[in-house]
């Protein structure tokens, strides 16, 4: 798109807007600065940008009434929520709230830019994907969640089994916005997971760390011994053969409220 | 103040009743002592009478008068005796021991004739009570007693020679013998000083004994409950009373320290949950607050460590400024953790090698204040699904202030593992146990330990009743009611259907008494001694899987220790011993931390000696 600006952040401390700045801006990706919510839309009313940084916990309007604001004036832009209150019922409230990622404070310029490459990357491919004239490569194309999956957010799925078990997997919008994951790091068998907290890290092919944020809590019954010994298996097939655990969920009924169909 | 006092009161109702007692007893003894002394009295007296009428008859029929006067003065001379007259039948005194009263009329209505003359016509007989009288002269003489003999007429006398007195006269004169009652009053006095002097030293002597005894049974274990209830009202509910006694007061205080040992523990996790809520809030704060400058410095420092790797130098040092400030940023990130009580991300871990980076985090800190770390780990430890990283937090929070406990001195912190296994004994409770014909054992209307109990009948020959037994595994808080201490011939029954509980031809291994047994659906047999001191149980599916394994952690140090009077407080966020160079939060989010993994952490601490913390961990948790 031309004319697009790369970064707004909404953030009403300086200093992390000239962090952000100072480390996006090195990556040659050009960035705006907003104090407030009311500014940010303002600015993307003036302008398209590819990506919005927007904190939690801002004076006025908070970043969850940011993202309502940015919806009902039908702004599609994806957004990375960033908190200093980095709980995990700030990271599921914003995942299901629909922002694009979510970034608790504070962050290494790494942890910085892993998250806003990957969130650039799903948003381009997003993008591609409502507007298939510009589908320029294979590259850019990505297999959505089938219907009658549950998901955090772009992240990751859970599909409920019969027997009352559950079946983890990640999203093909998160795998293609990795860019080549080299390795996948899982949790074992018996082993506890916490819905909103990273159950497997993808190691990606430059090397950054993608923590994969888990859909639903329960304990490992059973973890696919194919994507340890064939990471790709997962890219191939995200949604089928590609799944990571099958859990037994601990709480469903709490989870639910954070999964969207 | 006394007179409220229960001791005082009882001492005070016990001597009174004593008092009463020993009067009553000392009334009738005086009175039956006084009646016999007169009856002894009388019957001297009517002998003598007797006498002096024998010793004067033969001179009365010779009518020798002047023998008579003669006799009758020697008589009234003899010390037993006060006076002894004869008065004929118109009561002119005609002998008499005092010859002043020779010659004198007596008043028909005086003391020795009204007996026989009050009722107009004189009475020719009268029977030996109605013959005594007891009389004082004046007010304040001695007591006399006087016993009148008629002289009746007989046929000697009226065919004497002096022909005094005519055939038709009955009673021609009356003997009265009259004896003082000093001595028999001196003696009565006697024993009623006697009984007084009885009573008030019995009284002296038992209120002392009672009053002791209420002292020290009573008064004093009283006195310490109100001391420890007033504590416990005051707030202080770390106050224990001594429970030696083995009586109801001693229960008493049994139960006084459990209620106010619960009522610590419940004070203690409302105030950790009150405190959390007031926590949860300051940490979203501070979170926001510190996490915004952090931003700031983690962002620029990791900028500035990846361009600077030409510089080796400059590069190390931001290193250090980068780590550090994750480092900040972990303990921000605990702080929310812990005031939002967070699932804790557990994962197979070894202890030891927990210990092993805990330990290397502070090492650089000890070595400034000469303080020695020994670490004496089990190599043998199990391992245990924990947050690894929120006990390593653990494990340096404990040393941190080990080292600090320390101070500047030299000192020791030894940090010991190893694998336990606590016994399944008092910690699991039987729900259900049935008899071989599947009848419900555990009755809800009787209640153990505040449980139902499982309860079973015992016949014993003619004997039979219920026993309860505690349904707590392996503790023996039985209610046996009536049954007795074993052995033969005691049958334990299922209430319901009369089937034996008891096994057939086993006995306890420890004392050889029978056993009785009974099942719990899916579970297994549970089988006990019936004798009530051996306390021996089995429950082989229990104790053979019972996993309430753990690992034990335990930090000691020999540091300044803590006041026994803190130690409940330890664990309250906010509550530091280090000034303004603690937090307050450490051992509370030990304490979270520790908790929600299931496990226990306990303190054992001495002043000027040393504290020890120890921490478990449920190998299954």
């Amino acid at each position: 798109m031309s004319g697009a600006r790369d970064i707004l952040v909404v953030e009403d401390e300086p200093m992390v807007t000239q962090a952000v700045v100072l480390v996006c801006g090195d990556e040659g990706m050009t960035v705006t600065a907003a104090e407030s919510a009311a500014e940010a839309l303002r600015c993307l009313q003036e302008r398209p940008y590819r990506l919005v940084l927007c904190d939690i916990m801002m004076q006025g309007v908070d970043g969850f009434e940011f993202l309502a604001e940015l919806a009902r004036h039908g702004l599609q832009v994806p957004v990375v929520m960033m908190t200093g209150y980095s709980t995990v019922e700030n990271a599921l409230r914003s995942l299901a709230a629909g922002a694009a990622d979510y970034l608790p404070k504070p962050f290494t310029a790494d942890e910085l830019l892993t998250v806003v490459r990957r969130a650039l990357r799903s948003s381009a491919l997003l993008e591609a994907a409502e507007a298939p004239g510009l589908k320029r490569d294979g590259s850019l194309s990505f297999v959505p969640c089938p219907d009658h999956y549950l998901k955090l957010g772009r992240v990751s799925w859970v599909l409920m089994e019969d027997e009352g078990t559950a079946r983890i997997g990640v999203s093909d919008l998160f795998l293609k916005a990795v860019d080549g994951i080299r390795d996948f790091e899982l949790a074992e068998v018996g082993e506890d997971l916490a819905q909103g907290i990273p159950c497997a890290v993808a190691t990606a092919a430059d090397g950054s760390l993608h923590g994969i944020m888990c859909p639903m809590s329960g304990r490992v019954l059973d973890l696919n011994t194919e994507v340890r010994k064939r990471p790709s298996l997962v890219e191939k097939d995200p949604y089928f053969k590609g799944w990571l655990y099958r859990i037994l969920p601990s709480d469903p009924e709490s989870n639910l409220q954070w999964l969207t169909l | 103040m006394l007179r409220r006092n229960i001791g005082f009161k009882l001492t005070v109702g016990v001597v009174l009743t004593v008092l009463a007692a020993i009067g009553l007893f000392a009334a009738l003894n005086i009175q039956s002592q006084s009646s016999s002394l007169l009856s002894e009295v009388e019957r001297h007296a009517s002998q003598l009478s007797g006498a002096v009428k024998a010793d004067t008859e033969y001179d009365m029929l010779r009518n020798d008068r002047e023998r008579i006067h003669e006799s009758i003065r020697r008589i009234g001379q003899q010390e037993s005796i006060d006076r002894v007259r004869v008065f004929n039948k118109s009561g002119e005194i005609i002998y008499s021991s005092d010859s002043a009263d020779i010659g004198t009329m007596v008043d028909k209505k005086a003391e020795s004739c009204y007996r026989c003359h009050s009722a107009g016509a004189p009475l020719d007989h009268l029977d030996m009570p109605d013959r005594t009288r007891i009389f004082r002269l004046r007010a304040d003489s001695p007591r006399l007693l006087g016993i009148i003999n008629p002289i009746y007429n007989a046929p000697s006398c009226w065919s004497a020679d002096c022909h005094a007195h005519p055939e038709s006269q009955t009673v021609l004169g009356v003997l009265d013998v009259t004896i003082p009652l000093a001595e028999v009053d001196r003696n009565l006095r006697r024993s009623k000083w006697a009984a007084v002097i009885l009573a008030v030293c019995v009284a002296m002597v038992l209120s002392l004994i009672v009053g002791f005894m209420v002292r020290w049974w009573i008064d004093r274990p009283v006195q310490e409950l109100v001391t420890a209830t007033r504590n416990v009202a005051g707030g202080n509910l770390g106050y224990r009373l001594d429970v030696k006694r083995k009586d109801e007061l001693g229960m008493l205080a049994r139960s006084f320290n459990e209620m106010t040992e619960k009522l610590a523990q419940a004070r203690l996790q409302l105030f950790q949950s009150d405190k959390l809520a007031s926590l949860g809030r300051l940490a979203a704060g501070v979170a926001h607050e510190i996490n915004n400058p952090l931003t700031a410095v983690l962002t620029y420092g990791s900028y500035l460590l990846k361009r600077s790797e030409k510089s080796p130098e400059t590069h190390k040092d931001l290193q250090v400024i980068v780590s550090e400030t994750i480092r900040c940023r972990e303990i921000v990130k605990n702080l929310l953790d812990f005031a939002r009580q967070t699932v804790p991300k557990k994962r197979k871990a070894d202890v030891n090698d927990i210990i092993g980076r805990a330990a290397r985090v502070i090492e650089n800190q000890l070595a400034l204040g000469r303080v020695q770390l020994v670490l004496d780990l089990d190599p043998a430890l199990p391992n245990v699904t924990v947050d690894a990283n929120q006990i390593q937090q653990v494990f340096i929070n404990l040393m941190v202030n080990a080292a600090d406990a320390i101070g500047d001195d030299e000192g020791t912190i030894r940090v010991t593992s190893r694998g336990i296994v606590l016994s399944p004994t008092g910690v699991l409770q039987i729900k259900t146990a049935v008899c071989r014909k599947r009848h419900e054992l555990v009755d809800r209307k009787y209640a153990v330990g505040g449980k139902p109990a499982i309860t079973m009948r015992f016949r014993n020959g003619g004997q039979a009743g219920l026993i309860h037994l505690d349904p707590m595994y392996g503790s023996d808080a039985h209610q046996l009611g009536g049954m007795p201490d074993l052995t033969e011939g005691v049958e334990l029954v299922c209430p319901e259907c009369a089937t034996s509980l008891i096994a057939e031809g086993e006995s306890c291994p420890q004392c050889g008494a029978p056993i009785y047994a009974f099942e719990v659906p899916l579970k297994g047999l549970v089988q006990g001694c019936l004798r009530r001191d051996c306390g021996w149980h089995r429950w082989e599916q229990v104790d053979a899987n019972w996993n309430e394994a753990f690992v034990e952690v335990r930090v000691a140090d020999d540091g300044c220790g803590i006041a026994q009077a803190q130690i409940p407080h330890l664990f309250e966020p906010f509550a530091t011993t280090k000034g303004p160079k603690g937090t307050g939060l450490g051992l509370a989010v030990t304490w979270g931390i520790v908790d929600n993994h299931n496990g226990t952490i306990t303190v054992e601490s001495e002043v000027g000696v040393g504290t020890t913390f120890i921490v478990r961990i449920p190998v299954e948790s």
